[in-house]
This record gives C-alpha cells, sequence and structure tokens, in this order.
C-alpha cells in the first residue's frame, strides 16, 4: 500500500467527535438548571431572584472579557466604557419613550456602533499598552457624558417609563432579561468558538504573525471579538440600570468593573468557557460572605487575584480540567479510535 | 491668568508628569511591565511621608531622604519576589498581578488612613514664588520639581549610557538571553531597573503630594496622566517621556484657562489625537 492508502485506511477506523460522553451527561444537566432558574421568579422570594440578577450580570460581564482576553488576546481595562454606555443609551431612549426592556438590546447595539470608531484607536496599541489605552477611552467616554445635561451631567439621572409596571412583575422581568443576558453570553462564546471564527481567533491569539501568514485576517478577528464584547457589555450595562432604576456616572464608568472581570476570569480560568462561569460563582459566594468587611475584602480578592495569577495560571477550572477531563462546552476534538480513548483536545 | 503664564505653568507642570512616569517607561522598556499600581505607589510615597512627619516630627526634607532609599529597597524587592515570578508565568500574568497589587494598594490605604483628602505641607517653601514678569510667576515647588524631573532623567541616562551595570541593563532590555550568556544576571538587573522605578515614582509621589491633595483612590488617576506622557512622548525614550509630560501639562493647563472643567478631557483628547496620527510618539526611539 502507498502511504496515502495506509493514511486513508487509518483515518476510517478513527472516530473525531467534540463532545465526550461527560459533556453530553453535563450538557443535559445545565439544560436542566436552566429550566429551573427561569422558573425561579414563581418558586423563590423576590429577595433571592435581586440578588441573583448581579450574579447573572457578573457572569454575562466576566464571559464578554474571557472572549477578548482569553480568545482574542486583547486585553482591556475599559470594558466599563461599554457598560457606561450601554446603561445611558437605556437612560436616554427610555426618554424617548422607548420601553425600557426594550432599550436594553438597542443600548448594546449603540455600544457595538460606539465600538467600531474606538477600535480604530484602540488597536493601534499593542499588548500591555492596549490595556491602559482602553482605559483612558473609557475616562474620555465619562468625561463626556457628564458634559451633557440631558442625561443629568455628573450627578447621575433616574430611569423613566418603569412607573406603570407593577413591581412584582418588574422583578421578574428584570431577573428573566439578566438570566437570558447571562445564557446569550455564555451560549454566543460557545457558538462563536465552535466555528471558524473560533478557530482563526485562538491562532491569532496564540501566535499572530503565523496566523496572519496563513492567511487569517487578524484585526478582523480581532475587531469582531471587540464589537460582540462592547455588545455584551452594553447590554449588561442596560440590565445594571433597570435592576437599579437610575444611573451615576462614576460609577456605571468606573475601572472597579475591569478589577471584578479580570479577577472573575483569572480565578475561574481564562481561555475556557467554563472559567467565567465558575469564577464569577466564587467571586459572588465571596462577596456575600465577606460583604461585612468593608475594603478588606477587595484587599483579599487583589491578594487571590495575585495569587492566582502566579501559580494557577489555568484558574480553577484549568485546575478541575486537569483532574477530570471535563468540558461542559467543548471546542475542540476528541479523537477516538476504535474504541479506545486517545483523546486530544 | 494670562496665556504665557498658563503655558509657563504647563511646562513645569510637564516636570512633575515626566519624573512620574520616567519609572513606568523604564520597566516597560527594560522588562516589558506596565506596572498598573505606578499610580498607588506614588499614592503609598505620599501617605508613608504623611505618617512620618505627623508620627515622628522630622522636617519634611529628612523624611524625603528616607523614603525615596526606602521605595528603592522596596522595588527591589518587588521586583525579585513578586514580578520576576510573574515574568514566567505568560504575558497576562504581569498586568494582573500589579493591577492586583494596585487593589490591594488602593483598599489597604483606605482601611488604615479612611478615605479622607490630605495634603503634605511643605511650609513656605511650597507656597512661595518669584516673578518672572508681571503676569508669570514661577513658584518655587514647581521649578524644583521640574529640575528633579531633568536631573533624573539626565542621571538615568548618564547611568544607562556609562556605567557596566547601564549596559547591561540595556543589554537585557534588547534580548535578554544573550545577554545571560554574557554574564548579565537578568534577574539582578532587572531589580535595579525596578529599584530606580520606584526611586522616582517615590519623589514624583512626594511632589505630588505637596503641590495638590491627595486622597487613597486618586493612584489610577495619576496613572493615566503618567502612561499619557509616556505614549506621547514615544514608548522607550527617555527625553520623549519629558517631552510628552509638558505636551501633557501645557495642553491641560491651556484648557483650564477655558473651562476648568475641561482640564483632563483636554489631555485625553490630545493623547488620543497623538495615537491617531503619531502612534510611535513624538521623539520616536529607545534610549532605555
Amino acid at each position: 500500500m502507498t502511504l496515502s492508502q495506509t493514511l486513508i485506511a487509518r483515518a476510517a477506523q478513527v472516530r473525531v467527535s467534540r463532545a465526550a460522553r461527560s459533556s453530553k451527561v453535563s450538557g443535559a444537566a445545565m439544560a436542566l438548571i436552566a429550566v429551573v432558574l427561569a422558573a425561579l421568579p414563581f418558586l423563590v422570594f423576590s429577595t433571592v431572584t435581586d440578588t441573583l440578577v448581579n450574579l447573572f450580570v457578573l457572569i454575562a460581564l466576566a464571559s464578554m472579557w474571557n472572549l477578548l482576553a482569553g480568545f482574542g488576546g486583547l486585553v482591556s481595562v475599559g470594558q466599563q466604557a461599554y457598560i457606561g454606555i450601554g446603561a445611558y443609551s437605556v437612560i436616554a431612549l427610555a426618554d424617548q419613550g422607548v420601553q425600557p426592556y426594550l432599550a436594553v438590546p438597542l443600548g448594546a447595539l449603540t455600544c457595538a456602533l460606539f465600538a467600531v470608531p474606538t477600535s480604530w484607536l484602540a488597536f493601534r496599541l499593542r499588548g500591555d499598552y492596549f490595556a491602559v489605552g482602553t482605559w483612558v477611552i473609557a475616562e474620555v467616554y465619562r468625561l463626556l457624558v457628564v458634559r451633557i445635561d440631558g442625561v443629568g451631567g455628573g450627578s447621575g439621572k433616574g430611569l423613566s417609563g418603569m412607573s406603570g409596571i407593577d413591581q412584582t412583575l418588574r422583578g421578574a422581568l428584570t431577573y428573566w432579561i439578566a438570566l437570558a443576558l447571562a445564557l446569550a453570553t455564555i451560549g454566543g462564546c460557545y457558538l462563536l468558538l465552535r466555528g471558524r471564527v473560533g478557530l482563526s481567533l485562538m491562532a491569532v491569539r496564540d501566535e499572530e504573525t503565523a496566523a496572519s501568514s496563513a492567511g487569517i485576517d487578524v484585526t478582523r478577528a480581532k475587531r469582531l471579538v471587540y464589537l460582540i464584547s462592547a455588545a455584551g457589555c452594553g447590554a449588561a450595562g442596560g440590565v445594571i440600570t433597570i435592576s437599579s432604576l437610575s444611573v451615576n456616572p462614576d460609577a456605571i464608568f468606573s475601572v472597579q468593573w475591569s478589577a471584578y472581570m479580570i479577577f472573575i476570569v483569572v480565578i475561574g480560568g481564562i481561555g475556557y468557557i467554563e472559567g467565567p462561569l465558575l469564577g464569577a460563582l466564587v467571586f459572588f459566594a465571596l462577596q456575600q460572605v465577606l460583604a461585612d468587611y468593608g475594603s478588606w475584602y477587595l484587599v483579599l480578592l487583589g491578594a487571590v487575584g495575585v495569587a492566582a495569577a502566579l501559580w494557577l495560571p489555568g484558574g480553577l477550572w484549568g485546575l478541575v480540567r486537569d483532574r477530570t477531563g471535563l468540558s461542559l462546552f467543548p471546542v475542540g476534538y476528541h479523537v477516538r479510535e476504535g474504541g479506545g480513548d486517545a483523546a486530544s483536545r | 491668568m494670562g496665556w504665557l503664564n498658563a503655558i509657563v505653568q504647563g511646562l513645569l507642570l510637564g516636570g512633575l508628569y515626566a519624573l512620574f512616569a520616567t519609572g513606568l517607561s523604564l520597566m516597560f522598556g527594560v522588562m516589558r511591565i506596565v506596572n498598573l499600581a505606578h499610580g498607588d505607589l506614588a499614592v503609598v510615597a505620599s501617605f508613608l511621608a504623611l505618617a512620618l512627619v505627623s508620627g515622628t516630627g522630622l522636617p519634611l526634607w529628612v523624611v524625603m531622604v528616607v523614603t525615596v532609599p526606602l521605595f528603592a529597597l522596596l522595588g527591589y524587592l518587588t521586583q525579585r519576589v513578586l514580578l520576576q515570578r510573574s515574568l514566567g508565568a505568560g504575558p497576562l500574568a504581569t498586568l494582573l498581578v500589579t493591577f492586583g497589587l494596585s487593589i490591594v494598594l488602593q483598599n489597604i490605604l483606605l482601611e488604615v488612613f479612611s478615605a479622607d483628602t490630605r495634603t503634605l505641607d511643605g511650609g513656605s517653601f511650597a507656597t512661595a514664588s518669584f516673578h518672572l514678569t508681571d503676569s508669570t510667576s514661577v513658584g518655587y515647588l514647581s521649578l524644583t520639581t521640574f529640575l528633579l524631573a531633568c536631573a533624573a532623567l539626565a542621571g538615568i541616562q548618564v547611568f544607562l549610557s556609562r556605567t557596566g551595570l547601564g549596559r547591561m541593563l540595556r543589554a537585557s532590555a534588547d534580548d535578554r538571553e544573550t545577554a545571560s550568556l554574557m554574564g548579565a544576571d537578568s534577574r539582578h538587573v532587572y531589580g535595579i531597573a525596578t529599584a530606580i522605578a520606584f526611586a522616582t515614582v517615590a519623589l514624583a509621589g512626594l511632589m505630588f503630594a505637596m503641590r495638590s491633595s491627595f486622597d487613597p483612590s486618586i493612584g489610577p488617576s495619576r496613572l493615566i496622566f503618567a502612561f499619557e506622557a509616556v505614549v506621547i512622548g514615544g514608548l522607550g525614550s527617555l527625553w520623549g517621556t519629558l517631552l510628552g509630560g509638558m505636551v501633557l501639562g501645557v495642553a491641560q493647563s491651556l484648557s483650564a484657562q477655558v473651562d476648568p472643567a475641561l482640564t483632563l478631557l483636554a489631555g485625553h483628547l490630545i493623547f488620543l489625537a497623538v495615537l491617531a496620527f503619531r502612534p510611535q510618539g513624538l521623539l520616536a526611539g529607545r534610549a532605555a
């Protein structure tokens, strides 16, 4: 037999699949969890669902940052720009008579539009300097927004158009839209990374020059990720606004959001779709437990982040994955030979 | 205040920005580390000096002489213990470590010193000035700061170009592995670079503290100034940093003439304009 015939015969025996059996089981479990979460407003008191809104926002923000930094290699410290623009879009649209819940996706769209010219500027900076450059851009957006009197200037503004809705219904609607946002960001990342874009993104992240010489349009791939991430953060900003019913420029454009996103992703595991999910749960639990300790809680958070960056580069999910081989969102492939499990990523 | 006065004040303010930005530029030039805790370190120096002055009653200049070498030592240790480890842990790690450090420092200061706004009393020296023309006066403090900045930059320049350690530093910055083959201990060299960076940031922090009020959360917004000065001047160019600081200072003080609310925005816009039209900076080059 010639070499090619050998290879073809050999390839016929090999089965390639994305999902291991464990992934299918865990996929079903996750679908069940999503259904239970969706039914929660009928089952528990509104204090529980109100708290969970914060968790969903954190999951969405962290997923977007993970997409940007973990898959696109774009380490931004300025995503609060889009949280702020999304929040203010919802405020402004509601003032124009748009139903606030409908304004959330429109706010996301606005953010994507703002992200186009912003990316022209920001992409001129490389690596670490990109991080601080995006931060300056977020500051510029904040300083511009506080100069607009129509949205309350420096003191912020309340959300209009919500007074007609019954309070219980409002709480439930806000909860559902926050849940939808979290599911959409995770699902969106998964679908994006499974496809051609995902492959080219990971190639760009790992070796930009090689990816570019293999025919990948590096800037286009990065810009796509940047726009999606901006839209996701914008929607999160919108959800924050309809949950708190008002907006304050210093709080919504605060670099603290970036701190949260980064620590959730680093602790959970950067570059895994599961990472932000796990990280957000850990972060949220820490937040609930340590809420009474004031700033010490942030000191601890910073120290944990530093420790994770130094000694646990794969985060908690990296640890889980190494021990169990579990993958909730398989974006790679498994190769099986006959019945044996010769697995590769 | 006339326009000429605004320009003079802006140029002098630029000296302070340059002094503050030198450490950022040096650490990036040598180790490729963007130190996101840079601004917070300056604030830590301010608070340390404040605590020393009120705690021991020593005169301010003694406190300064103590604080700056202390920070240099702190810098050397930080590099060897914390940052060196992060250099080996991937490109993201240094950014995350310094960012984490920034959060930790800010909140420790907040717990220890509360969120109150403080000032460091520089005595009559900080407020005295002399007249250049009828409408233009120059404060002794800003002039001293400017001269200190020039002296620090010149000192670093001489250190880098004339001494053996400086040569090793430049070699390690260019190609760490080859420099190691030639006998340069890159960890020691990196420690020295960070020590210089921390010493200048402490000096800048003290100058900031005498000039204007400060509180534990002001670090990040000061980091932005330093970063802008570095990028406007040109990455890796020492004297570019001075030029960048002066451009930023003049932009801020001129716009403050028009409307004080525009001060920060004008600085940021100049930065973005440089980014858009001259991304390599005004003085592109590599001196560090």
